[in-house]
C-alpha cells in the first residue's frame, strides 16, 4: 500500500497513511522524499520547501501559515504551521 | 424508497416510538428520571439548565426541549416542572401538544413534592405507555426522514474517508427527497467559502456566513483565541494541526447537494426538504441535541479517535475511518470506513453499505450506541448561569 496521500495536486504537504521513520525514503508522484524525522500515522509531511509565514495547503484549501522555514520532508503539525482564524490574540 | 415507521398526529414519521418525559429545568430532573425509571418504554433527559438563565439562554432551553417532545420519535410527552422554574411545564406543554401528540404535565410544587409527583407522573406516564404499546409501523417514503449529520474525536481519516462516505449517504437521502443536517459551526470556519457558494437563496446564504462570523467575532470579542480549544488535545495527537484543515475534512459530511437553508440552533427543519446547515457548537453532545431538538430522527456520526455518543431519542450510527479505531472499539463502531485507507475500498462501496444499515436502523434496528443505551444530552450555552 502507497503510505502516502496526496490528496490535491496543490497541496504543499502529504499525509503519511502508516508511520515513517526518520531516514525513510518514499515515493511521491515519482519523486523521492526523505523524511526528516519521525512522522507518526495520519500526521503531514512537507512535498515542498514553505518559508516562514507562507501558505499551507491540504485539500487544495489553505489550512494555515508557517511558523518557521518548512523543508521537504519535515514533519508539519503545530509546532511549525498555525491557524490564521479564530485569532483572538491577534485582535490586541 | 421506503421505510417502516410511527405515524404521528401532524403526518410526521418517528422511526422510534419513546414515551418522553422531559424535565423543564434542572430542578425537576431528578425527578423526572425517577419517574421514568419506573416506566418501561420512558425516557428522560438530564437537562441542567431551565432556572436563572437570561433571555436569549432561556429561550434555547425551552427551545431545546421543546423540540424534543415535538420530535417525531416520540410518540407521548410528560412534561415535569418544579413550578418557580424559568420555564413553565403547562407552557412547554401546550407547545408541544400543538403536533396534536398525548401530552401531560405535573408541577413538583402543586402536586406536594418528590414522592407525590412521582407517583402522579408514573400513572400518566404507564398509561401513556399502553397507548404507545399498541401502535405498529407503517409504511412511508423515506424522504420522511431528517438525518444529522455529526463529526467527534476527528482525525485525518475522518476528512478521508469517514466524512466523505457520510457526505454520500447524505447525497443519496437528498436525492431522494429527504433531508440532512450539517452542524458545527466553529467547524466550518476556514471553509465557509466553499459551502456558501452551494446555497442558491442569497437571503440563506447571508444568513449562513452571519451564524459562522458571529461565532469566530463571539470568540475574539472575549479575549479568546478558538486555537484554544479547536483541534482538541485529541484531534491534534491524531494530526489534525488546524481549525481549518478540522473544518474542510468536516465539510464532506454533507455531501454535493446544494444548500436549502440554514437554521439557528434547535430550530425547526422547515417542510421543505434538502440539505439545511445548523448553528451548532462543535461540541457533539451539543451539536446532535440541537439536529434532533430540530426534528432529525436519526444521527449518522463519523469518529476518528472513536467515542461511544449516542443521544436519549434518536439512534445513532457510528463510522470510523481509522482502521485501528474499528479494531480498537468494536462495541461502539458501526461501520468500518478504514477499508477505504486500508484496503483501498471506495467511499461509493461503504457508502451503499452506510445507506443500507440506516434504512435497517430506521426500521427498527439498533446501531450499536443505542443498543447499550447511550443517551448523552446538552444544551448549547451563549452565556453563563445568573
Amino acid at each position: 500500500m502507497n503510505p502516502i496521500l496526496h490528496v490535491n495536486e496543490k497541496d504543499n504537504m502529504v499525509t503519511c497513511l502508516r508511520p515513517v521513520a526518520k531516514g525513510e525514503s518514499v515515493e511521491v508522484e515519482g519523486r523521492t522524499i526523505t523524511a526528516a524525522a519521525d512522522i507518526p500515522v495520519f500526521h503531514k509531511m512537507a512535498i515542498a520547501e514553505i518559508k516562514a509565514g507562507g501558505l499551507c495547503y491540504k485539500y487544495g484549501e489553505v489550512i494555515g501559515d508557517a511558523t518557521e522555514d518548512i523543508h521537504v520532508g519535515d514533519h508539519v503539525h503545530v509546532h511549525n504551521i498555525e491557524s490564521t482564524r479564530g485569532r483572538g490574540d491577534k485582535q490586541h | 424508497m421506503k421505510i417502516k415507521a410511527f405515524r404521528r398526529e401532524n403526518g410526521r414519521y418517528g422511526i422510534r416510538n419513546h414515551l418522553l418525559v422531559m424535565p423543564t429545568s434542572v430542578c425537576a430532573a431528578d425527578t423526572a428520571a425517577r419517574i421514568a425509571a419506573q416506566v418501561p418504554g420512558a425516557v428522560s433527559i438530564p437537562n441542567q439548565h431551565g432556572c436563572c438563565q437570561i433571555s436569549s439562554d432561556l429561550l434555547l432551553t425551552q427551545k431545546t426541549i421543546v423540540g424534543f417532545g415535538r420530535n417525531a420519535n416520540v410518540g407521548a410527552v410528560l412534561v415535569v416542572g418544579l413550578g418557580c422554574d424559568g420555564i413553565q411545564a403547562e407552557a412547554a406543554a401546550a407547545e408541544v401538544a400543538e403536533t396534536g401528540k398525548p401530552v401531560e404535565h405535573v408541577v413538583i410544587q402543586e402536586t406536594g413534592g418528590t414522592l407525590k409527583t412521582i407517583s402522579r407522573g408514573v400513572e400518566l406516564a404507564a398509561s401513556m405507555a399502553r397507548k404507545l404499546s399498541t401502535q405498529v409501523r407503517e409504511e412511508c417514503d423515506i424522504s420522511e426522514l431528517i438525518m444529522g449529520l455529526e463529526c467527534g474525536g476527528s482525525d485525518p481519516t475522518s476528512g478521508l474517508a469517514s466524512n466523505p462516505t457520510i457526505g454520500y449517504a447524505s447525497t443519496k437521502l437528498v436525492d431522494n427527497g429527504g433531508s440532512s443536517i450539517l452542524s458545527e459551526t466553529t467547524e466550518v470556519i476556514g471553509a465557509e467559502h466553499l459551502l456558501a457558494a452551494r446555497f442558491a437563496d442569497p437571503l440563506q446564504r447571508e444568513k449562513f456566513l452571519r451564524l459562522v462570523k458571529a461565532v469566530e467575532d463571539r470568540a475574539i470579542s472575549m479575549g479568546e483565541d478558538l486555537r484554544s480549544g479547536q483541534p482538541t488535545p485529541g484531534n491534534k495527537a491524531g494530526g489534525l494541526s488546524t481549525i481549518e484543515e478540522k473544518s474542510l475534512g468536516c465539510m464532506y459530511k454533507a455531501g454535493t447537494s446544494p444548500f436549502t437553508g440554514a437554521l439557528d440552533y434547535a430550530e425547526e427543519v422547515p417542510d421543505a426538504h434538502g440539505l439545511y446547515f445548523m448553528d451548532t457548537p462543535g461540541q457533539d453532545i451539543d451539536s446532535i441535541t440541537g439536529m434532533v431538538a430540530g426534528g432529525a430522527q436519526l444521527v449518522i456520526f463519523s469518529t476518528g479517535r472513536g467515542t461511544p455518543t449516542g443521544c436519549p431519542i434518536a439512534p445513532v450510527i457510528k463510522i470510523t475511518g481509522n482502521p485501528e479505531t474499528f479494531e480498537k472499539m468494536p462495541d461502539n463502531i458501526d461501520i468500518n470506513a478504514g477499508r477505504i485507507i486500508s484496503e483501498g475500498a471506495t467511499v461509493a462501496e461503504i457508502g451503499e453499505e452506510l445507506f443500507e444499515m440506516m434504512i435497517e436502523v430506521c426500521n427498527g434496528s439498533m446501531p450499536k450506541a443505542e443498543s447499550l443505551g447511550h443517551k448523552e444530552f446538552g444544551i448549547y450555552k451563549l452565556t453563563g448561569t445568573f
